[in-house]
């Protein structure tokens, strides 16, 4: 599989204040991640063609996929696809970019969410409501030692054009 | 062609009283704006401005003031600067409580097309929020790169 041909599709900019290693440390460590992605942990082998796993609390396989670019502590690029029946058929890979950035006292995080084919805002509304809150976790965590509970539903609308095109989701 | 809008959403554990002042009080704003006071006294029609050392750098009309939910006002920085003005955008705050933690998303729209507001308020919108953000949870806001802030002095 070729990156190159993936465009940005969704862009998140945050700023925090705390170090590029913090930063990177809590976007590959299962331990900090429980914190701020809903419970779930990421795991990730850490070079070119190492698996990225991320588990739902009960252990389970939620989302699989490959390391493609790995330069700590300044970018890492992983495909991110989550395990429903026939979605990378159907859609294709979801490749996801972390560049972490010194910005004064602060790092500046950029998560750009890249596909290699258009898709409907319908389908990519799914990552456009749950980035902004995971990576405001993120900060949270990094700045306060303290996670925040976000109450949020389920992405109807992205779950709805899922279903429309035949992939069955939970 | 439709006309560029940029929409930024942000989590912050605080409550929606706190949020609106920090939005709306000029003492906070310059914690955390980058030194850019607000005055204003937020009655739909009146004028705001927002000024550093004195000096304007944006200002506009309310257009809506709905406390603690939505707060709305026009945008023009060309009081700023030398370079062509763009047209006059429009900010909307709203802020949607999740439990403890307030959702707030930033609608900037009725961009100019040229794209130059759209390019510096892009690039400003999240320092600035995320200094809001950060004075609001830990009581410090951002220090980032004053030439980085600068970007949104002349958004």
């Amino acid at each position: 599989m070729s990156i190159e041909k993936f465009k940005p599709a969704t862009v998140y900019t945050i700023y925090i204040a705390s170090t590029p290693e913090k930063v990177w440390q809590a976007l590959t460590s299962a331990e900090f991640s429980q914190k701020y992605f809903f419970g779930n942990s990421v795991e990730v082998e850490l070079r070119v063609g190492g698996a990225f796993i991320v588990r739902t609390p009960d252990g389970a396989r939620h989302i699989s996929g490959e390391v493609f670019e790995c330069d700590p502590p300044n970018k890492l690029t992983v495909t991110f696809n989550v395990n429903w029946p026939e979605l990378i058929e159907k859609l294709g890979p979801t490749l996801v970019t972390y560049e972490i950035e010194p910005a004064g006292d602060a790092v500046k995080l950029t998560m750009t969410e890249s596909h290699d084919r258009p898709l409907s805002d319908d389908i990519l509304s799914g990552g456009r409501q749950g980035w902004p809150a995971i990576l405001s976790s993120l900060k949270s965590v990094l700045e306060t030692g303290q996670p925040m509970v976000i109450k949020m539903a389920p992405p109807q609308r992205m779950l709805a054009a899922l279903r429309e095109l035949g992939i069955k989701t939970p | 062609m439709s006309k560029p809008v940029f929409v930024y959403t942000t989590y912050i554990e605080t409550t929606a009283d706190k949020l609106w002042q920090a939005l709306t009080d000029g003492d906070f704003t310059e914690r955390y704006w980058f030194g850019h006071r607000v005055a204003s006294d937020w009655q739909v029609g009146s004028s705001y401005r927002f000024a550093k050392e004195g000096q304007p750098s944006v200002e506009g009309k309310v257009l809506v003031s709905d406390p603690p939910r939505q707060l709305a006002y026009s945008w023009d920085s060309s009081c700023s600067d030398e370079a062509p003005r763009e047209r006059t955008s429009r900010v909307t705050f709203d802020l949607v409580p999740h439990g403890k933690v307030i959702k707030l998303v930033v609608t900037h729209d009725e961009l100019d097309e040229a794209g130059r507001t759209l390019r510096n308020v892009s690039a400003g919108w999240p320092m600035v929020l995320a200094s809001l953000k950060s004075i609001l949870e830990t009581g410090h806001a951002l220090d980032i790169e004053p030439a980085a802030a600068k970007e949104l002095a002349h958004a």
